[in-house]
């Protein structure tokens, strides 16, 4: 595979690997919300996020052209062969921490994707003008939820507070640029993500002070997802969920 | 205050040019969060195309043990029904 290839294919798999592992994670709520009508909600992001997923690895598979399908590279790929940040397979925690993450994530794809939907790749563009939609209702309802909870009693307003001192340190990644970003810029295929970071703190630093919440100071970045250089050891665990019955019957299908 | 949100009836137009019907009810802390279970819990499968909130305390409703005197004499007319007329041929399907 050439060099423009191999960049393309690491791009797209950053792209839905992200949304595999958060859709996987939110799908985890799914029948254990706190309330009947935040249960559905997240399952429906969490749909959203699969129907993400396969498009984005559709293609990823496409360029690869070794003949692998979207469902191999989801269901068949090790923790090291994963480019998602390590924000979206941190494990749920709380649900103020699951809907914390859900908004830091959702702010930077609504940031992100519009971007993506004029790239100069059309595959590319029309995948993103299709999920840009859906990231901007995602974002409208877990930044409410957020200043919901935020701004609501003293209980609700600390696990808040907790979930962002603990989610914080997860925030730099999205913004650590490196070569495969150069090349993604240079093509017109995608925006250099550090050019999208002062937008990004405008929109959170809107949205945490409704919810009465503190910025953390500390610039601290935990990095290695989306280069696949280190993963958190919560990805193997979140595999094995995710992947097992692939990995037991395998080609099994409906 | 009471823990739990207040109830919403939901009303869906499903196509431009029909009313808006009622589906269900749901919970909610406040009107916009209505509208946005609303759009998660009741359009999943395409259903609307707009979506009206109503906190259920807001709506008054007519007493079922008054049946009788509300809608019994309006049994007895039915003049007030326009089928004892003679249409035209000419109108063709009415």
């Amino acid at each position: 595979m050439d060099q423009d290839k191999t960049q393309l294919t690491e791009f797209l798999l950053r792209m839905g690997d992200n949304a595999l592992i958060l859709g996987h994670r939110t799908s985890e709520w799914c029948g254990h919300a706190p309330v009947l009508e935040e249960d559905i909600a997240l399952a429906n992001t969490a749909l959203d996020l699969m129907g993400q997923t396969q498009l984005w690895l559709t293609y990823a598979a496409e360029v690869m052209g070794d003949g692998k399908t979207a469902d191999d590279l989801a269901f068949l790929r090790d923790v090291w062969d994963f480019r998602n940040l390590l924000l979206v397979e941190l494990p749920n925690g709380d649900f103020g921490q699951t809907l914390m993450r859900q908004f830091l994530f959702d702010a930077f794809q609504s940031i992100h994707l519009p971007r993506l939907a004029k790239s100069s790749d059309p595959r590319v563009a029309e995948i993103a003008e299709k999920a840009s939609k859906e990231a901007a209702y995602h974002v409208e309802r877990s930044a409410d939820t957020v200043v919901g909870l935020g701004d609501g009693t003293e209980e609700s307003h600390n696990r808040m507070q907790a979930a962002l001192d603990r989610l914080w340190p997860y925030i730099g990644e999205m913004f650590a640029s490196d070569p495969v970003d150069a090349a993604m810029a240079e093509a017109g295929i995608a925006p250099d993500p550090a050019n999208l970071r002062t937008e990004y703190d405008a929109l959170v630093g809107r949205v945490l002070a409704e919810a009465t919440l503190t910025v953390p100071e500390s610039t601290f970045a935990h990095k290695g997802g989306r280069t696949g250089q280190t993963h958190t050891e919560h990805l193997g665990h979140l595999l094995t969920q995710m992947q097992w019955l692939q990995r037991a019957y395998p080609g099994a299908t409906w | 205050m009471s823990k739990e949100w207040p109830l919403w009836e939901i009303f869906i137009r499903g196509q431009h040019g029909l009313s808006h019907r009622h589906v269900g009810s749901l919970h909610a802390p406040d009107a916009e969060m209505a509208i946005k279970n609303a759009r998660d819990v009741y359009t999943r499968r395409n259903e609307g195309v707009s979506i009206w909130v109503v906190e259920a305390n807001n709506i008054a409703a007519s007493a079922p043990s008054e049946k009788g005197p509300l809608y019994e004499p309006s049994e007895s007319k039915i003049y007030r029904h326009p089928t004892f007329y003679d249409i035209p041929d000419d109108v063709g399907h009415m």
